[in-house]
């Protein structure tokens, strides 16, 4: 009983996406470069009084422009590495790094 | 560039220019002028404006409209109306449906012969400019343009869009003017309005555009060129050859001196000297004499 209780557990667990965030502040990514697993959520927020946006460098993702306080997520579903700048301040550059999700045990 | 050679740089590249603060407020003019005597053709004028962040609310300025409308009140209040206004840029902060509508409401209050706009990296910042270029940009469509007026050969470049450094203008730009220009006479005053400046002001802040060089060099045989710039929210000038470049003031808010701070952005000043670092730019086109006189008003003088 106790077995299958964690199994269940385990399985729910690996369904929910997990989450992550990176604050925009000072003209920069506040945590420029992350590792997350495939299937993670990263929402930025912008703390900056500049609009400032999450651009992919291959354009593949991009957030538009992002107000004081206003926020955009973004989920990663492939590993890979995604590098990504501001489009009204290019010299804000930020990577996320995405590895194979966790299998379930 | 270090900020030592930065400063030895502008310190050597104003020897040309008159130019700081007087009782009328932040006045320039080329030198050239005091050679020109009374001419009988009529001086000519055009006034530029830049960077009025509409929808902007933070600690820099919490009423950017209230300031504009002062900018506006300035241009109206000239002895005669500019043959045309140019904006250099950053019309509003988001490219916001209702910024876009509000400034395009309080542009069509000015007095002037003309309207002409181009794009900040705020207005390209959600749609690549589309909804700009429609509201703002030339009849014709195209996201640059000349025109003819006030006795000066206009260009209205774009120099904001897939930035990824400082300012790009881009290879189909760069031909156009290339074209553009060699229709031009060597005598005929030439402006050049972008909103990133044409010379490297700071490049560690984006602060420069990257393939200037190759228009600068379309540009030096012509005996004068005054090219006009925002961006960067102060007055700031540099003579290259006869190539003279401006950066205007802004109707919103200042930024930091270049290098002086630890990033670019909105300047918070005590209250009261606001409007000394906010401003228009009035050009002045001598009749006869073709120099140019460039004239910055702030909003508090």
């Amino acid at each position: 009983m106790r077995f299958i209780l964690a199994a269940v557990v385990s399985v729910a667990l690996s369904a929910m996406s997990a989450h992550t965030s990176v604050a925009i502040k000072d003209y920069a990514f506040q945590k420029p470069v992350i590792t997350v697993a495939a299937g993670t959520t990263v929402s930025w927020t912008n703390r900056d009084d500049d609009p400032h946006t999450v651009t992919a460098d291959d354009k593949s993702f991009d957030s538009k422009g992002l107000g004081n306080g206003d926020a955009w997520t973004h989920t990663f579903t492939k590993p890979g590495k995604y590098t990504y700048h501001c489009s009204a301040h290019p010299f804000m550059k930020g990577t996320i790094i995405v590895t194979e999700a966790a299998k379930p045990q | 560039m270090k900020r030592e050679e930065f400063l030895e740089c502008m310190a050597w590249c104003g020897t040309g220019v008159v130019y700081g603060l007087s009782g009328a407020g932040m006045v320039g003019r080329a030198l050239a002028d005091d050679a020109a005597s009374s001419m009988p053709l009529p001086d000519r004028t055009f006034v530029q404006i830049s960077d009025t962040h509409i929808g902007f609310n933070g600690k820099a300025n919490q009423d950017v409209i209230a300031t504009f409308s002062q900018a506006i009140d300035k241009i109206n209040a000239l002895p005669k109306p500019p043959e045309f206004v140019i904006h250099t840029g950053d019309l509003t902060h988001l490219s916001k449906p209702d910024q876009l509508d509000t400034v395009k409401q309080m542009l069509g209050t000015i007095k002037a012969g003309a309207f002409y706009a181009v794009p900040g990296e705020h207005d390209v910042i959600n749609d690549g400019g589309a909804e700009f270029f429609k509201t703002f940009g030339h009849p014709s469509g195209n996201r640059w343009f000349s025109f003819d007026a006030a006795g000066v050969h206009a260009l209205a470049l774009s120099n904001v869009v897939d930035i990824t450094k400082g300012g790009i203008l881009g290879r189909d730009q760069l031909e156009w003017a290339r074209t553009d220009l060699a229709k031009q006479r060597q005598d005929t005053p030439i402006v050049i309005m972008a909103h990133i400046p044409l010379y490297a002001v700071y490049p560690d802040w984006g602060w420069t555009t990257d393939d200037q060089m190759e228009l600068m060099d379309q540009l030096r045989r012509f005996d004068t060129v005054t090219v006009l710039n925002g961006h960067i929210h102060q007055v700031l000038s540099k003579v290259d050859g006869k190539i003279t470049f401006y950066t205007a003031a802004s109707t919103a808010f200042p930024q930091p001196k270049p290098g002086t701070a630890p990033h670019p952005g909105p300047l918070a000043v005590p209250a009261g000297e606001l409007g000394k670092l906010l401003g228009i730019r009035t050009v002045t086109v001598h009749g006869g004499s073709h120099t140019i006189a460039v004239a910055d008003a702030s909003l508090a003088s």
